[in-house]
């Protein structure tokens, strides 16, 4: 799929909930989309496209916390990142895991490094410092 | 019967070289579930990151893992080029084509080795870490080092392979085929390792869709994702190769698609010698004056499979977040799928089937008060307790 083809499709499919689309590269496309479509974004991009999911990227911006999920058309050699804004007081978004089992450990890492509510994971558990870090201190959050 | 018993293998154990907790729930001989505590290795390496300039992320991504020590920087430079617009010179190509290449061969023979040491066919442990002895020489020779080569920059490389290096490679690639052959059969056509390997520890094209496995370990289930071929990088779109894939899923077609990777990977640096020589030596990087403000995703083919950065700049000299996910990070989680309904014995194997890479996995922890929240122990402090207990041991010993 040629990313211009992208690019229409997703504006066909979710024209409400995509609230920009930027074009980073040949191959590259980036995705921002309001939060509450997430599901049904991965769902289509996995599930309809083919897509595999490569894996999300967290970071504490002026904006709030953004979250990342980047996704990998191996037929074309396309990447597209699915960009989504999180508020920074009650950062909380719907798991992934529901759709493919590869969401489940970094939807943990991003809850323990970042300290994102990932609703209905099954087991929202610390990942890399089990019983060996304090409660509510994030170290990859930029407020210090 | 049916109480279920746990067996852990790990955090320190001698079948595994890195730490890492697998806790096996077995009925008699099977395997019903698996759970794993991972962090053993975490470093905080994309936090570090974050304090580096650009120059320095280098070797601090290419200590991530020993093995496959460039794949990261690889993928760090692809990200950071496509952030600045850079296209870098062919002749730099062509010189990060052959470490990757050569670096594969010698992961793959690794793997091999430790392969045949699980299953208890020392013969092949021997023979594997003895032929993968040239490939390190060669690195030694071009880079300096036997590891960690160093080799890159944003913009290309940092030395070049003179005409006489290429030569010394031309003359050991047929070595390595050669012994590659002998590998390949001892291991195709041996009984044992049939018995003990075909139908062990199966992936279903499912579960690697599912779990988003990639590399090898994708590969031989019938997946046919190659970073190489998919999202061409380097020299690769220059030069001609396959890739190799096989149907059955189980711990032989793992085997399989590396032994016959390597092959692949000594085609790719006959050819990418060739074109060299006519590139004029020395042009190997291109000036980089400024990184622009911006966000690049890079990503190379380890052989383990895709490596990924994303990197975001903000014009400084320092990345604002550097996010990595290596391989086995999903690789590992699919040991649910491998493991569960075999037995013991086979678990070993098909844990070693997707050449996990801890250090990869989670990329120094310090210790906090879990009710105060305040830090504990700094480095030093740390390194102070350390010399304190090994005074202990010393004295008692005495």
């Amino acid at each position: 799929m040629k990313p211009e083809e992208l690019t229409d499709t997703l504006k066909a499919g979710f024209e409400k909930d995509l609230l920009k689309l930027e074009r980073l590269g040949e191959r590259r496309l980036s995705a921002h989309i309001a939060p509450g479509a997430i599901v049904n974004v991965a769902r289509f991009m996995h599930v309809h496209l083919k897509f595999r999911f490569i894996i999300a990227s967290a970071m504490h911006t002026k904006k709030g916390i953004e979250i990342l999920y980047h996704f990998s058309d191996d037929s074309s050699g396309n990447l597209i990142n699915v960009q989504v804004v999180l508020d920074e007081k009650r950062p909380e978004i719907e798991s992934l895991t529901g759709i493919f089992a590869a969401a489940d450990w970094i939807e943990r890492e991003m809850h323990e490094l970042f300290g994102i509510n990932f609703l209905n994971h099954p087991n929202l558990e610390k990942l890399l410092s089990e019983g060996n870090w304090a409660e509510g201190v994030y170290p990859y959050r930029k407020d210090k | 019967m049916g109480e279920k018993k746990i067996i852990p293998i790990g955090p320190y154990h001698p079948l595994q070289e890195e730490p890492e907790l697998f806790k096996l729930y077995c009925e008699g001989e099977i395997v019903r579930d698996i759970k794993w505590e991972t962090g053993y290795n975490h470093r905080g390496i994309e936090k570090l990151s974050e304090q580096k300039t650009f120059d320095q992320v280098f070797f601090l991504v290419e200590r991530i893992c020993g093995i496959c020590s460039t794949s990261h920087p690889f993928a760090f430079a692809n990200a950071m080029e496509e952030i600045a617009g850079i296209e870098v010179p062919d002749r730099a190509k062509y010189i990060r084509t052959i470490i990757a290449e050569l670096e594969r061969i010698h992961s793959h023979l690794l793997w091999v080795g430790l392969a045949g040491h699980f299953l208890g066919y020392n013969t092949v442990f021997m023979w594997a870490w003895k032929y993968r002895e040239p490939v390190l020489d060669l690195f030694e020779m071009i880079t300096g080092n036997r590891n960690s080569y160093a080799m890159f920059k944003i913009g290309g490389v940092r030395r070049d392979i003179t005409e006489a290096q290429i030569r010394e490679i031309e003359k050991v690639m047929p070595v390595i085929k050669k012994k590659t052959d002998l590998l390949t059969g001892a291991v195709m056509d041996d009984p044992v390792i049939h018995a003990r390997t075909k139908g062990v520890g199966i992936l279903t094209k499912q579960d690697i869709i599912d779990y988003a496995a990639v590399g090898p370990t994708a590969r031989a289930s019938g997946v046919n994702i190659d970073i190489r071929m998919d999202d061409p990088y380097a020299a690769y779109p220059l030069v001609n190769w396959k890739v190799i894939t096989a149907e059955a899923g189980d711990v032989f077609a793992k085997a399989e698609v590396r032994l016959l990777e390597m092959y692949e990977s000594v085609t790719i640096i006959e050819q990418c010698l060739e074109k060299m020589k006519k590139e004029k030596e020395g042009e190997t990087e291109v000036q980089v004056r400024e990184i622009p403000e911006g966000m690049g995703t890079g990503r190379a083919e380890a052989p383990r499979g895709e490596v990924f950065h994303f990197v975001v700049t903000d014009g400084s000299n320092s990345p604002v977040r550097h996010k990595i996910r290596a391989p086995s990070y999903v690789n590992i989680a699919t040991f649910k799928k491998s493991c569960v309904g075999q037995t013991i014995a086979d678990a070993t194997i098909s844990l070693a089937a997707v050449d996990p890479c801890y250090c990869c996995t989670e990329r120094m922890a310090v210790a906090y008060d879990l009710q105060s929240g305040r830090k504990l122990y700094n480095g030093h402090e740390i390194i102070g307790i350390s010399q304190k207990e090994s005074e202990i041991i010393r004295n008692r010993n005495i």
